[in-house]
């Protein structure tokens, strides 16, 4: 079934009138997602690429029953934007904005402490029945989230994925399609790939994504790929050695990055000889996780792990 | 950004943080008088470059006269200044402050930035003043003392106190203590700081607090909300090309190797430093073009990525998702042919029109090396910049 997203998911855009929204919508909508409603704060009653615009997201929700919402709007307004989808009881919030003020993200990571939205049971027998679920969000500074064939939230190509069962998570952009390239070029296809982000703080965590893909019946093997700075691969290694049973094949980039510099990414520096990628590597490898060193092994490493537990 | 020891100073004192009596200085003439003006016995001359380590590099001096700081000050203006944040080349000393001595009781440590794991500011403290504080988390870390701050009500007073305490302050300074903290976390929130660091914070011998040096760097991505700020940016501490860089809004580290890399996405970029160092070559850079990857930024990237001499051969790596890889080729193309590139030029692209880019490289006559796969464009750059000794 896939984790977070599927063809239940009812995604609402905000900032749908921008330039961005705009063309990402249509992308979306082209992939088949459910595109139920946008938010652009005085255009509501409007329609936008036949799309209804609403001033709130609180609006959007009661009239569309939306369930997911991305967040396309500037960095000065992000935070504020992740803060009112959660105050409206959406479950899920991508936000794919780069550029965000740390302090601002701080303020928005605390608000989304405690929040939870209903969400409808996913079971034939209770669908008329409601869950609470805390309201999770994705990203900031991120890709977005897709199940193949089922539902595209964000900015990743959608003709490079294929349908199966290999979870990826990531926190780079480029790099997670690569390792979806690869994938798909050996016939591998993929549950979801999670798009978790470049900043220092975000919401979904490497740890969390593996918990999902775990719990999945529909995925077989996880692919994570982290970078250089802070802490949460070496979090990941310890919840995945106790918790994860599924094979998982991890990359880190930056293993050649210098000290003291950020590499693009907000999140990607080491500082004060933390946030190392062989610190980094040695926490996986430890966990009985698969390390490639080269980006170009990721998709040969899934199909290794496979082999093995299909021998064993 | 960072910004320079007396600039941080000066921002700490609108938000009431005590800090030393202090001008500065540009040429000797003006350290003599600034020592003339502050009056005290001994006056300290302190290097201002952006690197930590100034003291031992040479770079902090007391002197005993105005006559001696003018001397102080003419050693130490236009010297290279090397420290272990400077790399071995150093970097020149132009500005100087000047600043009156204190006697000396205790020095203490304090700084304020982002745990990362728990998503709040963490505002340390410890009383291992005046060292190399990375060292005493990784040797004593059980001197470092830390206060989580809740967002929803900021540093509070009774965590100050807590702090105040725990470093061994005297109970009737106590309180001074704690308003100093209170004042500095203050200072980080307003000023969107990403780092606010005073080793050694200092009590003098007259019992009182002071903030004998101070590290300032701000969050990049807040600086909208303080245009005034851009002012306080020393080019002469940045990277030339990456000056240059910046203009165009590309991502440009520069490193010490020979294969210029130009990438799109930061992750992807610094895999394929990765990859290129796994085949036994060395990246002369980070560049991330971006998501955009049009025709003018492909050019200037290539401007910039050549105009560092060490390079040798150029690895281009784009996996094209929003943008098309034929766009992107014929910018390469372009750039090559605009800008008279004598060097190879290795290209591996992949996504989105990727049989059409192809063709655009293919078909440019200017011979760009054409790779599949991130190992074989990473094989070929490496081969290629080696052919070139």
């Amino acid at each position: 079934m896939a984790v977070l997203v599927d063809k239940n998911t009812r995604l609402i855009v905000q900032g749908i009138t921008g330039k961005e929204g705009t063309f990402h919508t249509l992308q979306m909508v082209d992939y088949g997602t459910n595109v139920v409603g946008g938010v652009t704060p005085g255009k509501g009653g409007t329609t936008h690429e036949g799309i209804p615009v609403f001033n709130t997201v609180a609006d959007a929700v009661k009239e569309t029953g939306a369930n997911a919402s991305v967040i396309y709007v500037p960095p000065a307004f992000a935070a504020d934007a992740i803060m009112e989808s959660a105050d409206a009881g959406i479950a899920l919030v991508v936000c794919i904005t780069e550029g965000i003020p740390v302090a601002d993200m701080i303020k928005a990571k605390e608000y989304l402490k405690g929040r939870n939205a209903d969400i409808p049971v996913r079971n034939a027998e209770d669908a008329d029945k409601n869950v609470r679920v805390p309201t999770r969000l994705i990203g900031p500074n991120c890709p977005g989230i897709i199940s193949p064939g089922k539902c595209k939230i964000g900015i990743m190509p959608g003709h490079i994925h294929k349908e199966g069962r290999i979870g990826v998570v990531s926190r780079s952009g480029t790099l997670t399609y690569e390792a979806v390239g690869q994938l798909t070029a050996l016939g591998l296809g993929q549950s979801t790939a999670i798009g978790i982000g470049g900043d220092p703080i975000i919401g979904t965590t490497h740890t969390d994504a593996l918990k999902l893909f775990q719990a999945d019946d529909e995925t077989d093997a996880i692919i994570m790929i982290g970078e250089i700075g802070g802490t949460a691969e070496e979090d990941a290694a310890a919840y995945a050695k106790d918790n994860v049973i599924k094979p998982i094949v991890a990359f880190i980039a930056g293993q050649t990055a210098p000290p003291g510099r950020r590499m693009g990414h907000a999140g990607a520096i080491i500082s004060g000889g933390k946030g190392t990628a062989e610190e980094k590597m040695k926490a996986l490898s430890a966990a009985g996780i698969r390390v490639v060193q080269s980006p170009a092994d990721i998709g040969q490493a899934i199909t290794e792990v496979l082999g093995s537990k299909a021998a064993a | 950004m960072k910004i320079h020891e007396y600039q941080g100073k000066a921002l700490l004192k609108e938000y009431g943080v005590p800090v030393p009596r202090s001008v500065v200085a540009r040429t000797p003439e003006e350290a003599e008088a600034a020592a003339k003006e502050l009056g005290t016995d001994v006056v300290v001359v302190k290097a201002q470059i952006h690197a930590g380590g100034r003291g031992k590099g040479g770079g902090v001096k007391l002197a005993k006269s105005p006559e001696e700081a003018k001397q102080v000050a003419s050693e130490m203006l236009g010297m290279m200044l090397i420290t272990h944040q400077t790399g071995p080349e150093g970097r020149e000393v132009k500005t100087l402050l000047i600043e009156e001595g204190l006697p000396i009781d205790k020095e203490f440590y304090l700084g304020i930035t982002l745990d990362r794991v728990t998503g709040r500011n963490t505002f340390m403290a410890s009383s291992a003043g005046g060292m190399d504080i990375e060292k005493v988390a990784e040797e004593t870390p059980e001197l470092i003392l830390k206060e989580s701050i809740d967002p929803s009500v900021g540093l509070r007073p009774f965590q100050a106190r807590k702090l105040a305490f725990g470093l061994g302050i005297p109970n009737d300074l106590v309180n001074q203590a704690a308003k100093f903290m209170l004042s500095l976390y203050d200072a980080y929130e307003k000023m969107d700081a990403s780092l606010v660091e005073i080793n050694p914070f200092l009590l003098t011998k007259d019992n009182r607090l002071i903030a004998l040096d101070a590290k300032v760097n701000f969050d990049d991505n807040a600086m909208f909300r303080h245009k005034d700020y851009a002012d306080l940016r020393d080019l002469d501490e940045e990277e030339p090309l990456e000056i240059e860089a910046s203009k165009f809004d590309l991502n440009y580290i520069k490193l010490d190797g020979n294969i210029g890399c130009m990438v799109n996405g930061a992750g992807l970029a610094m895999a394929t430093m990765d990859i290129i160092k796994l085949h036994g070559g060395e990246p002369a850079n980070f560049l991330d073009v971006g998501g955009g990857a049009s025709q003018e930024r492909v050019e200037q990237a290539f401007r910039i990525l050549l105009s560092d001499e060490n390079v040798k051969a150029v690895l281009v790596n784009i996996f094209g998702g929003i943008v098309r890889t034929d766009m992107v080729a014929n910018g390469v193309v372009a750039a090559a042919k605009n800008l008279g590139v004598s060097i190879p030029i290795i290209a591996r692209l992949e996504g989105t029109n990727v049989e059409e880019g192809r063709r655009v490289l293919a078909e440019s006559g200017i011979g760009i090396i054409t790779a599949q796969g991130m190992t074989d464009a990473a094989e070929k750059a490496v081969a290629a910049a080696n052919a070139q000794f």
